[in-house]
């Protein structure tokens, strides 16, 4: 026999605390408790749609940004761990709507098939040249290690990350 | 466009889509200056098919490919071509909408010849203007009100030949790849309603459980309502993190029945074999004279275990509930069985429910898209939302768990060879839940929640479609090669304690690795080469040209290293569609590494040469992820492979090196490519691995552990 659902009146949570962040480029204050996620501000607050949730657990790559020039997941760091940290999603990789030469070699390569984990290789990929502007394909295959693609565009990823190579070296 | 009754019976000789949804305005329109707009009921999910079907459109009505847009596909305005799966959208859609321009073609010409007073085959049209030999007239298909659009359509107009085509047959860089290369809101997930709130459901623990009490949950500020309903737990909230949150503090606190329900996931084989089942004879060829020659009879038992579609992004769906309006945004493959599962299983009146497609991610099959849609529409029908749309995500582990996986499947062979090493009779029995699990098959809506609710009966074991070698488990069961003496039998299992449904080829996967794995134990047998004694069984010049070329491609009479080996698969993809065959070169130390794969793909007349070859290379991909890794991993109560770190796919590090060529057959009807390559590579995989070490491993995936279980078996 099933006991009748118990609904008690939810507490509400502790005020959430002002929190200062760059993201590309531009200062913004939001209010963030201690389980916003930088990507929940990313996307809800921010509006941008480039870094993508998909594991909630940074074991994908899909929500990834340039935290101080590093590629991390937004998915599992608190917004609040971000403050007076350089964040620059795929929206700020170039200036205006430009692309970056990375975004452009993926289209010119045609590097996707539905696209959903695009945007955090991308990422991946302007750490790297940033660090290695000549990457063997085994050091590109490497540096998106920790990308998942399931619809099987690797080849096409990594020619287009070397292609972005040696077209624009950074 | 004012649409007129079509006649009762369609012309004779047009394409079925367009049979079903005859007026030409249902497929297309010039009511955006400058722009063509085309309708198809085949939805984009990453395959490239919207490119395809927009260069049919642009090459049938002289149009450059810039001027067509692709209407988003809705159950209010889209023409409905079923479900956007088995390869079949170049096909079905590509010759239905290649139809309907042609006829919006013809029709505007013999309007634009009344017009000028001209005779209609003086007419041409160049970018959309109508012209003459002498040059530009004024008219365009945006200048002279559409006639013909509110027409059914009439006797099938005469297509372009392939020969004098510029759009199609080139590879026409895709619409969709800018937007999501810089990260513009494309998908599903990225649509901000007005008003819109977040809801998450909270799913049982278990495979089978019962909610017993909710309990106390403290949630956080933001919360909307919590909805139960039987065993379904759901919350809304202003935020996505508020729902997150709530939906997870919900979750610790509820106490829910659980029984022990999943079967041994360590023996596969007695669950597959000891459950109860319908047997049916799917193909039977009878040669007892040429049976009776066989003088050697091997057999042999390939497995493969339950496998998850693992899509990037968790599913998604939007509902909005407004009195008796319901409006659905979903990720789904078949938004129109969608719509009368909703229908049927909530009981709303079909009329008052529209729904409409918007991206999601990478979708291999019937994932969890269509459950998710029920949950957001039993979260928006909250009276506390009050009318305002409601987002449910799933969680990363949910999509998991619970969206539908594709079957363990076992297929035991048994063949006959005759002293000359040629193949007399061949026997193959598949033991398989059904593949056919989405929504409204077999009359049953088959959407997730609909068990949980008060009163809800639990899902039938899934169809698995007619006793025919083209669909389900027993898709590529029946051997394409010559074989006098052949029966092949499926046996459904008539229980489902895994939730079930399709998954990229069907059975195609475990029976072109079984039927190309025991082809190697045959040609070994014989004392013969892979490829010559594939080649020694095939008559068919298209399938023999794959296997030939993909042999000349891997260089496959070059020996590899000590610890290296090359194998072969081939199979026409349903026994009816495509062709392809794959060489694989593995290396074979402690794992085993796939190096490269080569494949040569036949896939008739192309649209997209580019868009065949990435589908080829990501099915290639994928196909290699399932052999070598994948596994759903399960206890006696639930799935245990929630995550990337307990359900791994290949990494970059990881994936061999694809190359695809793509064999060209202009004169030969079109087919997809999104499935061709499943088969193929799984059978070249297996045959490289025995190649290299020099045992044969039967049960997927290839692991180590599997492998040193092959060598222990001896």
């Amino acid at each position: 026999v099933t006991e009748p659902p118990v609904t008690e009146p939810p507490v509400t949570e502790p005020a959430a605390q002002p929190v200062r962040l760059t993201v590309n480029g531009q200062a913004h204050e939001v209010r963030a408790g201690p389980e916003l996620t930088l990507l929940d501000v990313l996307r809800g607050d921010l509006g941008l749609a480039g870094p993508r949730f998909g594991c909630g657990a940074g074991l994908c790559g899909a929500c990834f940004v340039l935290l101080d020039g590093q590629p991390r997941p937004a998915c599992e760091l608190p917004a609040a761990a971000a403050a007076g940290r350089d964040v620059v999603t795929v929206e700020g990789l170039a200036p205006g709507d430009g692309l970056h030469p990375v975004q452009q070699a993926f289209i010119d390569e045609q590097a996707a098939q539905c696209g959903y984990c695009t945007t955090g290789l991308v990422i991946s990929a302007v750490a790297l040249l940033r660090a290695c502007p000549a990457p063997t394909p085994a050091q590109v295959r490497e540096a998106l290690k920790p990308n998942l693609c399931r619809c099987g565009a690797h080849g096409r990823v990594v020619r287009a990350v070397l292609k972005a190579a040696a077209a624009e070296p950074e | 466009v004012t649409v007129v009754p079509p006649p009762s019976a369609p012309e004779p000789g047009l394409p079925g889509d367009l049979a079903a949804t005859p007026v030409l305005g249902r497929w297309l329109d010039f009511s955006a200056d400058g722009v063509v707009t085309v309708a198809t009921g085949k939805v984009e999910y990453g395959q490239g098919v919207w490119t395809a079907l927009a260069q049919i459109a642009a090459e049938e009505l002289d149009v450059r490919l810039a001027r067509v847009r692709v209407a988003p596909v809705s159950t209010a305005t889209s023409p409905d071509e079923g479900t956007t799966s088995g390869s079949k959208s170049i096909e079905d859609s590509g010759a239905a909408l290649r139809q309907a321009c042609a006829q919006a073609r013809r029709a505007v010409l013999a309007a634009a010849a009344e017009r000028l007073g001209a005779d209609p085959a003086a007419l041409g049209v160049r970018d959309g203007e109508i012209v003459t030999a002498s040059g530009g007239t004024g008219l365009s298909y945006w200048s002279l009100g559409a006639p013909g659009l509110a027409m059914a359509a009439g006797p099938p107009a005469e297509a372009k030949p392939a020969g004098r085509w510029s759009v199609a047959g080139r590879s026409a860089p895709r619409i969709d790849i800018p937007d999501k290369v810089a990260g513009r809101p494309r998908f599903l997930h990225d649509l901000a309603l007005p008003g819109m709130l977040f809801g998450r459901v909270v799913r049982p623990p278990a495979a089978a459980a019962g909610l017993q009490a909710v309990g106390r949950a403290d949630l956080p500020a933001g919360v909307i309502d919590v909805v139960t309903d039987g065993s379904f737990l759901g919350v809304v909230a202003e935020t996505d993190a508020a729902a997150r949150v709530a939906a997870r503090r919900l979750g610790q606190a509820a106490r829910w029945t659980v029984r022990e329900s999943l079967p041994d996931e360590d023996d596969l084989r007695s669950f597959l074999l000891g459950e109860p089942a319908e047997t049916s004879v799917i193909a039977r060829r009878r040669d007892t004279a040429a049976a009776a020659r066989a003088t050697r009879t091997l057999t042999a038992e390939f497995s493969r275990p339950f496998l998850a579609h693992a899509s990037m992004a968790p599913s998604c769906a939007i509902a909005q509930v407004q009195d008796a309006a319901v409006t659905v945004w979903t990720h789904s493959q078949g938004i129109f069985a969608l719509h009368r599962a909703l229908a049927a299983g909530l009981g709303l009146e079909p009329r008052h429910l529209v729904v409409r497609h918007a991206e999601g991610a990478g979708a291999y099959g019937h994932n969890g898209a269509d459950d998710a849609a029920l949950d957001a529409v039993l979260l928006a029908r909250a009276p506390a939302c009050r009318g305002r749309p409601v987002r449910v995500m799933w969680s990363r582990e949910d999509e998991m768990s619970w969206a539908p996986l594709g079957s363990a499947m076992l297929a035991r062979l048994s063949a006959g060879l005759d002293p000359g090493g040629r193949i007399q009779s061949w026997r193959q029995d598949v033991w398989s839940n059904g593949f056919l699990g989405r929504p409204g098959t077999g009359g049953e809506p088959r959407l997730l929640a609909l068990a949980h609710l008060a009163g809800g009966q639990p899902m039938s074991a899934a169809p698995d479609g007619a006793a025919v070698p083209t669909i389900g488990s027993v898709r590529n069961s029946l051997p394409g090669y010559d074989i006098p003496d052949v029966e092949v039998t499926r046996h459904r299992l008539l229980t489902m304690p895994i939730r079930t449904s399709s998954l990229r080829s069907l059975g195609a996967f475990l029976n072109v690795f079984a039927i190309e794995s025991f082809m190697d134990e045959l040609a070994a047998a014989a004392g013969a080469d892979p490829v010559a004694f594939r080649l020694a069984h095939l008559a068919d010049p298209r399938s023999r040209r794959v296997i030939e070329q993909a042999a000349e491609m891997a260089e496959w009479s070059v020996r590899r290293g000590p610890d290296a080996g090359l194998g072969i698969g081939f199979a026409r993809y349903k026994g009816t569609s495509g062709y392809c065959a794959a060489v694989a070169e593995v290396e074979a130390g402690t794992e085993v590494r796939l190096r490269r794969l080569w494949l040569a793909v036949d896939v008739g007349r192309v649209i997209n040469p580019d868009g065949v070859i990435n589908q080829a290379e990501g099915g290639a991909v994928q196909s290699a992820s399932w052999v070598l890794r994948e596994r759903v991993r399960f206890d006696r109560a639930a799935i245990t492979s929630v995550s990337w770190d307990s359900y791994p796919i290949l990494r970059f590090t990881e994936v061999p090196d694809v190359a695809v060529r793509v064999v060209a057959a202009p004169g030969e009807p079109e087919t997809g490519a999104g499935e061709v390559a499943q088969g193929p590579v799984a059978g070249a995989i297996g045959n490289a691995v025995a190649a290299a070490l020099g045992v044969r491993v039967r049960d997927l995936p290839l692991t180590r552990d599997q492998i040193i279980r092959a060598i222990e078996a001896g």
